[in-house]
């Protein structure tokens, strides 16, 4: 119990997790509600097809070209760089995951959580 | 359909992603089991489409869920992330099959999932004895735990391991191809196969179904996949639906909604079946 106070418990780890889980999607739910405000109010009286399947312009598709394309405040890219930090959300937790389990001197833990960090980022970043 | 406009087509997506995700809150299964046959049956959204969308408000529900359940402390967070690289391979592969089979065949499936998630929601559910005797792998990854009771807290032994894991490389698959969070089958391997305690089960399959999807939904992404005009309304919808149901579940009767809502999904997962054997998705 000695050690509780330098490394943390796994109560600690839970709320810390549970307040990052919270705020990830509030603020997605934000970006996204704020885009879509914008979005509605230049598109709205467009007629939409999503009948055919055409597929999202390339600058939607990266993480680098959604960012870019919401520093430029466009109403889709603003929609899309919601659901990139909505998608972040679980990748932070993991990521947290694995320092919390490296204060507790989890070593087994710490790389379990790498490799599925891992295949988060491969699934973001590459190979599609 | 085409006849609406993005306006007029986004609020009543919004309306109906609320209905999602209220009715899956309540009964446990998750708004994504709805969203795909309503976006696809119901608005002539393409498969793709629909199931891009889906995957993403299943993040936001899965996050928004898992941060109470996780606070009350029955989430088993090492359980979880050890089952998450079963998982997370598995929506990878789901993701990229996704790509290669026709949507009438994942019509097919998803069908048939359906037909099983509502087959298992209506299963009356046994408590395991609690004098399991502890599992050599289960002792090695540490994955044994406690959880709290009305009678204080109360320790685990986890069962099956392999197997678990298996079963959640299916899970994780069925969730990467089909955009749910498939927490039918997350559940029946951590309940039934490892004999976890049916809040722990439940809770933990909450707080992976985020992670899971996660790593679908970049395949999905990066694919060109989400479209950001239909997924807006859909994922804050389903999340507003969601926190409503939530809040709603003291009030509710589980028993009588589950036999409701299975009867609904019976007729969806026969619509879709059919769509897809005929080759209307």
């Amino acid at each position: 119990m000695g050690r509780r106070t330098r490394t943390w418990s796994d109560e600690q780890i839970e709320q810390t997790v549970g307040n990052l889980l919270r705020f990830g999607v509030l603020l997605a739910a934000g970006v996204v509600a704020l885009g879509g405000v914008l979005y509605l109010f230049h598109y709205g009286n467009t007629t939409p097809d999503y009948h055919i399947f055409r597929g999202e312009p390339s600058s939607l598709r990266s993480p680098a070209g959604i960012v870019s394309e919401a520093l430029l405040l466009q109403r889709r890219g603003l929609i899309q760089f919601g659901l990139l930090l909505l998608i972040a959300t679980p990748i932070a937790r993991v990521a947290f995951s694995a320092v919390a389990f490296w204060k507790q001197r989890d070593h087994l833990y710490v790389a379990i959580t790498l490799v599925v960090l891992g295949i988060l980022c491969v699934s973001l970043i590459g190979l599609a | 359909m085409s006849q609406l406009t993005v306006f007029e087509l986004t609020v009543l997506l919004a309306f109906s992603s609320i209905g999602a995700g209220f009715i899956g809150a309540l009964t446990g299964l998750g708004g994504g089991v709805v969203l795909v046959p309503l976006l696809t049956l119901g608005f002539g959204v393409d498969m793709r489409y629909a199931i891009g969308a889906s995957l993403i408000s299943v993040i936001a529900t899965s996050s928004g869920a898992a941060a109470a359940y996780v606070k009350e402390g029955y989430t088993n967070i090492r359980i979880g992330m050890f089952l998450e690289v079963a998982t997370t391979i598995g929506a990878l592969v789901g993701a990229f099959l996704a790509a290669k089979l026709s949507t009438s065949v994942i019509a097919i499936i998803f069908g048939a999932v359906l037909l099983y998630s509502a087959y298992l929601s209506n299963q009356r559910h046994q408590d395991h004895p609690l004098d399991a005797q502890p599992d050599p792998v289960a002792t090695r990854l540490r994955l044994d735990g406690s959880y709290p009771t009305s009678e204080g807290s109360q320790s685990y032994h986890v069962q099956n391991v392999p197997l678990g894991f298996g079963l959640m490389f299916t899970a994780g698959t069925l969730s990467g191809l089909l955009g749910i969070g498939s927490g039918a089958v997350k559940v029946l391997a951590m309940d039934q196969v490892m004999q976890l305690p049916f809040k722990v089960s439940t809770t933990t399959s909450n707080f992976m179904i985020g992670v899971t999807a996660a790593a679908g939904a970049g395949v999905y992404l990066s694919r060109g996949y989400i479209d950001p005009g239909l997924s807006m309304p859909v994922m804050l919808g389903v999340l507003a639906g969601s926190l409503w149901g939530a809040r709603m579940l003291v009030y509710a009767r589980p028993q009588l909604l589950r036999k409701v809502f299975s009867v609904v999904i019976f007729i969806l997962a026969i619509q879709m079946i059919f769509n897809g054997l005929t080759g209307r998705l």
